[in-house]
C-alpha cells in the first residue's frame, strides 16, 4: 500500500509544479514567516540587518573594493581568510539553532510549555548538524589549510589557484540555500544524515529535504576540488629541500586530510546523488520497496561520514602539534611517531564505520570487528597525546591564548576519547546509542577538539594574517566561557544518557530531567557568552591594532609561514626558501640567515578572476530551481554554468610577472636592514 | 594516581549517586550486563586516562616559564624507551579491552537466546521464551502476541524471569525498540525482521520508546511495558482479550495511518499471518509480498510481461496461497514447481500460518 500512496503522492507533485514558479506556492507553505512568530521575527532581523550591512557596504563605496580585492581573489591567504569569515558567520548561526534546542528542551522538561512544534524542532536539529559540520567545521579547517599550507611549504600559492577560488564560492553556495531554506519553504526535519526511508519522498514530501540534497551536493564539490588541489600543492610545491620527514606536522595533517576528502567525498556525492535520483527520477534505491534497501544508504553515508570525523579532527591536531613547540620553546617530541599516527588514523578511519549501527543487528562477530578497529584508533591518537605531553616536558612554557586553549584540549579531548572508545564496545553501545550520552561524547571531541583548535589556530595565526596580536582580555574572556560553558553544556547530557534518554526529543513525560537540562542550558548561555566574547574580541582588537602591533615572528615561531613579513606580501616569498632541517624557520634563526635583500627578479604570478563566484552564483540559483522544481530556471542557469566555464578557458590573460622593482618596493619597506644594504 | 583515582571515583559516584541512572542499574539481567560492561570498560580506560590528565596539570606547572629552576632541554626530542611505553602502554590496555569486547559482544548478541536469567538464576532449558512480534508504525508501537493471541497499541507485558524473544520490524521508517531497563535497543526497519532476546527480572512498570528519531511524532512513541508474575500477565492477557476487537487486516490498515501520542488499545485476537504480512508488506488488499516478489525476481523475473505483475497480480499473498505465485512465473518454471513450494513453504512467510487452498484472488 505504501508504495501505491507514495506513487500517487510523487505524481501529484509532479502534476502540481507550475510552469513559471514550480512548487513555490505564494502562501504561509513556502514562506513560514507568514505563520511562525520564531520565524518572523528572526526574519524581520535579517532583514535589517542585511539592509544595514548592504548600506554600510554602499555608503563606504566598498562594493568595488570587495569585488577586485577578495571576491575575485585567487590569493590561497585572502580565500583562507574568506573561508573563516564564513565559517564564524555560520557558527552564529548554528549556535542560534543550539541556543533554541537547549531553551526549548529545558522548558518542554519542566513541563512548562513546548517552546517549538515538533516539526519545527525538527528542522532545527537537522540544520544545526549541518550548518555546524558542513558550513563552520569544514571551513575553518580548510580555512587554515588553506591559508597556512602554502607558507609552511613555501610555495608562492595552490596549486590551481582558480580552482581555489572556485572551491570557495561552492562552499558559500550551499550555505546560502541552507540560510535561504530558513525562510522560504522548510528545512529537512530528517536529522543531519537524512536516513531513508524518511527522506525519501513518500515520508517527506516537501523541499526541506531537496534543500539538504542540493546544498550538499554543491558544497561537496567544492570540498572535493579544493581536496585535490591542496594534495596536489603538498606533493609538487614543496620549497627545495623539503623532504616528505622535514614537512612541518600541519603539512602532515593537511595531507591527510585532503587524501581523506578526495577518497570519501565521492563517496558522499554518490550517495547523495542516489537519494537524489529516489525524490527525483523515482528510483528505488533507498525506498521500503521495489527492491530499495535503506541499510545501503546508512552504509553509505558512514563510509563518508566516519572519515569525515577524522576530516575535522587531524588538522587540528596539526594546529596543536605547531602550536605545543612554539610555546614550549622545545623541538616536538617525537616528530616521527606523530607523522606515522597520522597516516595510521587517516588509515584506520576507513574501517570503522559500522559502529555508527551496531544495533541494526549485524551479528557479533561484525559487531566485534568494528568494535576493536575503533578501540585501535585510539592508540595512535593517544601516541599523539604524549607526544605532546612530552614536548611540554622540560619546555618552558608560556600561556599565551594558543597555549591555553591547547592544555584545554588535552583535558577536554581525553574525556571525549574515553567516552568514544567506550562507545566502541557494542553492547555499551546498545545503551547508549542514540542518546544523549552520545551527543554529549561528539560534542566532547568536536568542540573540545576542533573547536578549541581552532580558536587555538586563530589567536596562533592571527599576527601572522594581520600584523597584530589579537587582543588578550577578551580572548580570556572568551577562553573561560567556552571551557567552562562546554563541562556545564556536556557534563548534564553524559548524566541524562545514562538516565536513558535519548535525543531528537522535544517532548517530555515527566520533569525528573528539568534540573540537568537546565545546568545544560546555563552552559549553553555560556558558551554563547564566549562566542560573544570573540567577536569583540576580533573587534576590539582591529580597533587597537597599533597597540597590538607585533611585528613579524611574535612567538618564536619554528616553521616557514613565520620567515616571510606578517601579514605576507601577496607572493609570499620573494624568492623560494631552502629548507635543510625540520622546523626550517628556526634552523635559520639559528643559523643567522636574514631575509634576503637584494638581486629581487620579477615574480609570476595569476590574474584575479571573476569567474568562481559567478559559476558558483549560477549554480546557486540552479540549486533553487532544482528545491522547487522551477525547471526553466535550472536548465538555464545550468547551461550558462557550462558555458561561463568553457569561456573562461579561452581566458588567456591569466598570468603576469611582478616586477623586480615592486617586489624590492615591498620588500625593503619597513626593513631598515634591507634599506641600508641598497 | 592510587588516591588521585579512587578520588575521582568516589567523586564521580557522590555525584552520581542522586540521580536514577537507569542503564547502570536496571531491571533486566541483559541491560545489567551491558551495564557493568561500561563500567568495567571505563575502570581500564582510566589507568591511561588518569595519569595523562594529571601529567598534563603536572608539567603545565612545573614548566611554566617562570618556574626557571625546572629543567629545560630545547632539542631534547626523542627517547626510543618513552616512545615505546607511549604506544605499548595504550595497546596493552586495548588489547584488554578488545578481548573484553569480544567475548562480551559474542555474550550480550541480541539474536542469540539468553544463556541464563540473572547472575543468581540459570536458565531453565524447559522454559520457552514468550514471543512477541513488534511493529513500530506511525507513531506508536504495535505488540502483537502469537502465543496469545492478541494484540496491543502502546503498551505491553512480559512474565518476570521468563525470556522474551522480541521479532521487530517497521511498517514505515527506522526506529529502535529501546526499554533501558530490560536491554540494550535494537533498530526496526521495514521488510526487515531484527530480534531481541531479553528478561525482566523485577516486576513494575518499565518506560519503553523509540530511540532512532522517526518523524514528526517520534517524542510520543512512548509505551508502557508491564512485568508481573505469571498470574498477572494472564490478568492482563484476560483484560486484552476481554476488552479489545479483532486485528485483522482492515484493523490494521487504518491502526497504520500516523497518529501522535497515540492512546493504548487493545485487540482481543489477531488475523493469522498478519505478521508476516506486515513485514512484507502486503496487509493492504492491492500489495504483492515482498517475499513473493523477490521470489519471482530471483527466478529471473516475469519476463517483459512480469513488468506488470504489481498491477496485475495485486493482492496476491504465497502465505494465503502458494499456488498462486505460478501466476506471476514464466511458464517454464512449472516443471520446478514443487521445489518452488518447499522452498516457499520453508522460509519465514508461512512458517506459522496455516495453509489454505483458497481461490486465487481476482487477478485480471
Amino acid at each position: 500500500m505504501a508504495n501505491v500512496h507514495a506513487i500517487a503522492e510523487a505524481a501529484e507533485h509532479v502534476n502540481n509544479v507550475h510552469w513559471l514558479w514550480g512548487k513555490i506556492t505564494w502562501d504561509a507553505h513556502t514562506f513560514p514567516f507568514l505563520y511562525d512568530p520564531i520565524i518572523a521575527v528572526t526574519f524581520a532581523g535579517v532583514i535589517v540587518a542585511t539592509l544595514a550591512l548592504l548600506g554600510a557596504l554602499t555608503y563606504f563605496r566598498l562594493w568595488g573594493y570587495l569585488w577586485t580585492e577578495w571576491f575575485t581573489s585567487i590569493d590561497h591567504k585572502k580565500i583562507g581568510i574568506m573561508y573563516m569569515v564564513l565559517a564564524v558567520i555560520m557558527m552564529v548561526r548554528g549556535f542560534a539553532d543550539a541556543l533554541l534546542m537547549r531553551v526549548h528542551q529545558a522548558l518542554a522538561s519542566a513541563g512548562l510549555f513546548e517552546l517549538l512544534p515538533a516539526y519545527h524542532y525538527d528542522q532545527v536539529f537537522t540544520v544545526h548538524g549541518v550548518i555546524m559540520i558542513f558550513f563552520v567545521a569544514m571551513p575553518f579547517v580548510t580555512g587554515f589549510m588553506n591559508y597556512v599550507m602554502p607558507l609552511q611549504i613555501g610555495a608562492r600559492d595552490v596549486a590551481f589557484p582558480f580552482l581555489n577560488n572556485f572551491s570557495f564560492w561552492l562552499t558559500v553556495s550551499g550555505a546560502v540555500l541552507i540560510m535561504i531554506s530558513l525562510f522560504v519553504g522548510e528545512f529537512a526535519a530528517t536529522g543531519w544524515l537524512a536516513y531513508p526511508p524518511l527522506s525519501g519522498l513518500e515520508f517527506s514530501p516537501g523541499v526541506g529535504v531537496d534543500y539538504y540534497l542540493w546544498s550538499l551536493n554543491i558544497a561537496g564539490i567544492g570540498t572535493t576540488l579544493s581536496g585535490i588541489n591542496l594534495v596536489v600543492t603538498i606533493v609538487k610545491m614543496r620549497a627545495p629541500g623539503m623532504t616528505w620527514m622535514k614537512m612541518p606536522v600541519f603539512v602532515w595533517t593537511t595531507l591527510c586530510t585532503n587524501v581523506l576528502i578526495v577518497a570519501t567525498f565521492p563517496v558522499l556525492a554518490a550517495t547523495l546523488a542516489l537519494l537524489t535520483a529516489d525524490r527525483y527520477l523515482g528510483t528505488h534505491f533507498f525506498t521500503n520497496d521495489m527492491g530499495g534497501s535503506a541499510m545501503m544508504y546508512v552504509n553509505l553515508i558512514w563510509i563518508w561520514g566516519h572519515p569525515e570525523v577524522y576530516i575535522l579532527t587531524l588538522p587540528v591536531f596539526g594546529i596543536f602539534s605547531e602550536i605545543v613547540p612554539t610555546f614550549c620553546k622545545k623541538r616536538l617530541f617525537g616528530y616521527t611517531s606523530m607523522v606515522y599516527a597520522t597516516c595510521v588514523i587517516m588509515i584506520l578511519s576507513y574501517i570503522v564505520w559500522l559502529h555508527h549501527f551496531f544495533t541494526m543487528g549485524a551479528g557479533a562477530d561484525v559487531n566485534s570487528f568494528f568494535g576493536i578497529t575503533t578501540m585501535i584508533i585510539s592508540i595512535p591518537t593517544g601516541a599523539k597525546l604524549f607526544n605532546w605531553l612530552f614536548t611540554m616536558y622540560k619546555g618552558r612554557i608560556s600561556y599565551e591564548l594558543p597555549m591555553m586553549w591547547t592544555v584545554a584540549f588535552m583535558l577536554t579531548f581525553t574525556i571525549g576519547g574515553m567516552t568514544g572508545v567506550l562507545l566502541a564496545v557494542p553492547p555499551a553501545d546498545y545503551v547508549l546509542h542514540n542518546s544523549l550520552f552520545l551527543i554529549a561524547h561528539f560534542h566532547n571531541v568536536i568542540i573540545g577538539g576542533v573547536v578549541f583548535g581552532i580558536f587555538a589556530g586563530i589567536n596562533y595565526w592571527w599576527p601572522k594574517a594581520f600584523g597584530f596580536k589579537l587582543d588578550p582580555f577578551w580572548g580570556k574572556v572568551s577562553f573561560w566561557n567556552w571551557v567552562l560553558g562546554f563541562w556545564f553544556a556536556f557534563m548534564p547530557l553524559y548524566i541524562l544518557g545514562l538516565m536513558g534518554v535519548t535525543r531528537r526529543i522535544s517532548a517530555f513525560e515527566d520533569t525528573f530531567y528539568a534540573v540537568y537540562f537546565f545546568v545544560a542550558l546555563l552552559g549553553a548561555l555560556m558558551v554563547g557568552a564566549g562566542l560573544l566574547a570573540f567577536i569583540v574580541q576580533i573587534l576590539v582588537s582591529i580597533l587597537k591594532r597599533e597597540e597590538l602591533k607585533c611585528g613579524d615572528d611574535p612567538w618564536g615561531g619554528r616553521t616557514l609561514e613565520w620567515a616571510t613579513t606578517s601579514p605576507p606580501p601577496y607572493y609570499n616569498f620573494a624568492f623560494s626558501p631552502r629548507v635543510y632541517a625540520l622546523d626550517a624557520f628556526h634552523h635559520m634563526k639559528e643559523h643567522g640567515a636574514t631575509r634576503p635583500t637584494s638581486g629581487f627578479v620579477p615574480i609570476h604570478m595569476p590574474h584575479y578572476t571573476g569567474s568562481g563566484i559567478i559559476i558558483s552564483g549560477l549554480l546557486t540559483a540552479m540549486g533553487f530551481g532544482l528545491i522547487f522544481h522551477i525547471w526553466w530556471l535550472a536548465g538555464i542557469t545550468f547551461l550558462a554554468s557550462v558555458v561561463w566555464g568553457i569561456a573562461h578557458t579561452f581566458n588567456y590573460n591569466r598570468d603576469y610577472y611582478v616586477p623586480a622593482d615592486e617586489v624590492r618596493a615591498i620588500e625593503t619597506a619597513g626593513n631598515p636592514a634591507a634599506a641600508g644594504a641598497e | 594516581m592510587r588516591f588521585s583515582q579512587v578520588a575521582l571515583l568516589t567523586g564521580l559516584m557522590f555525584l552520581l549517586s542522586g540521580c536514577n541512572l537507569v542503564v547502570l542499574n536496571p531491571s533486566g539481567d541483559i541491560a545489567a550486563q551491558q551495564g557493568d560492561l561500561i563500567v568495567y570498560a571505563t575502570v581500564l580506560m582510566l589507568i591511561v586516562i588518569v595519569p595523562v590528565m594529571a601529567l598534563t596539570v603536572f608539567f603545565a606547572f612545573k614548566y611554566h616559564k617562570d618556574k626557571t629552576d625546572s629543567a629545560y632541554e630545547p632539542d631534547w626530542d626523542h627517547s626510543v624507551s618513552l616512545e615505546i611505553v607511549v604506544w605499548a602502554v595504550p595497546l596493552a590496555i586495548i588489547i584488554c579491552l578488545a578481548g573484553l569486547t569480544w567475548v562480551a559482544t559474542h555474550r550480550l548478541e541480541p539474536y542469540d537466546d539468553l544463556k541464563r536469567i540473572s547472575a543468581e538464576k540459570p536458565l531453565d532449558p524447559n522454559v520457552e521464551p514468550l514471543e512477541v512480534q513488534v511493529v513500530a508504525l506511525d507513531w506508536k508501537w504495535l505488540f502483537i502476541y502469537p502465543e496469545q493471541g492478541i494484540a496491543t497499541v502502546n503498551e505491553a507485558a512480559v512474565i518476570v524471569d521468563r525470556p522474551v524473544e522480541f521479532k521487530l520490524t517497521s511498517n514505515t521508517v527506522m526506529n529502535a525498540f529501546y526499554v533501558p531497563e530490560m536491554a540494550g535497543m535494537i533498530y526496526t526497519m521495514a521488510g526487515m525482521e531484527t530480534e531481541l532476546n531479553a528478561v525482566l527480572n523485577h516486576a513494575g512498570t518499565f518506560e519503553g520508546f523509540s530511540a532512532n528519531y522517526s518523524g514528526n511524532g517520534f517524542s510520543g512513541m512512548r509505551f508502557d511495558l508491564h512485568a508481573s508474575d505469571e498470574a498477572g500477565f494472564d490478568a492482563w492477557v484476560e483484560k486484552v482479550r476481554a476488552e479489545g476487537n479483532e486485528l485483522s487486516r482492515e484493523a490494521f490498515v487504518a491502526l497504520e495511518e500516523p497518529s501522535k501520542n497515540n492512546p493504548v488499545a487493545y485487540f482481543g485476537a489477531v488475523e493469522a499471518g498478519l505478521w508476516d504480512k506486515v513485514l512484507n508488506h502486503c496487509v493492504g488488499d492491492d500489495e504483492i509480498c515482498l517475499n513473493d516478489m523477490m521470489m519471482v525476481d530471483a527466478l529471473g523475473g516475469g519476463g517483459v510481461e512480469g513488468l506488470y505483475n504489481r498491477e496485475l497480480f495485486r493482492g496476491l499473498c504465497s502465505a494465503d496461497d502458494p499456488e498462486a505465485l505460478f501466476l506471476m512465473l514464466r511458464d517454464e518454471h512449472a516443471s520446478i514447481k514443487s521445489e518452488i513450494i518447499s522452498a516457499m513453504t520453508l522460509l519465514p512467510p508461512a512458517h506459522d500460518a496455516p495453509l489454505q487452498q483458497s481461490t486465487p484472488l481476482e487477478a485480471n
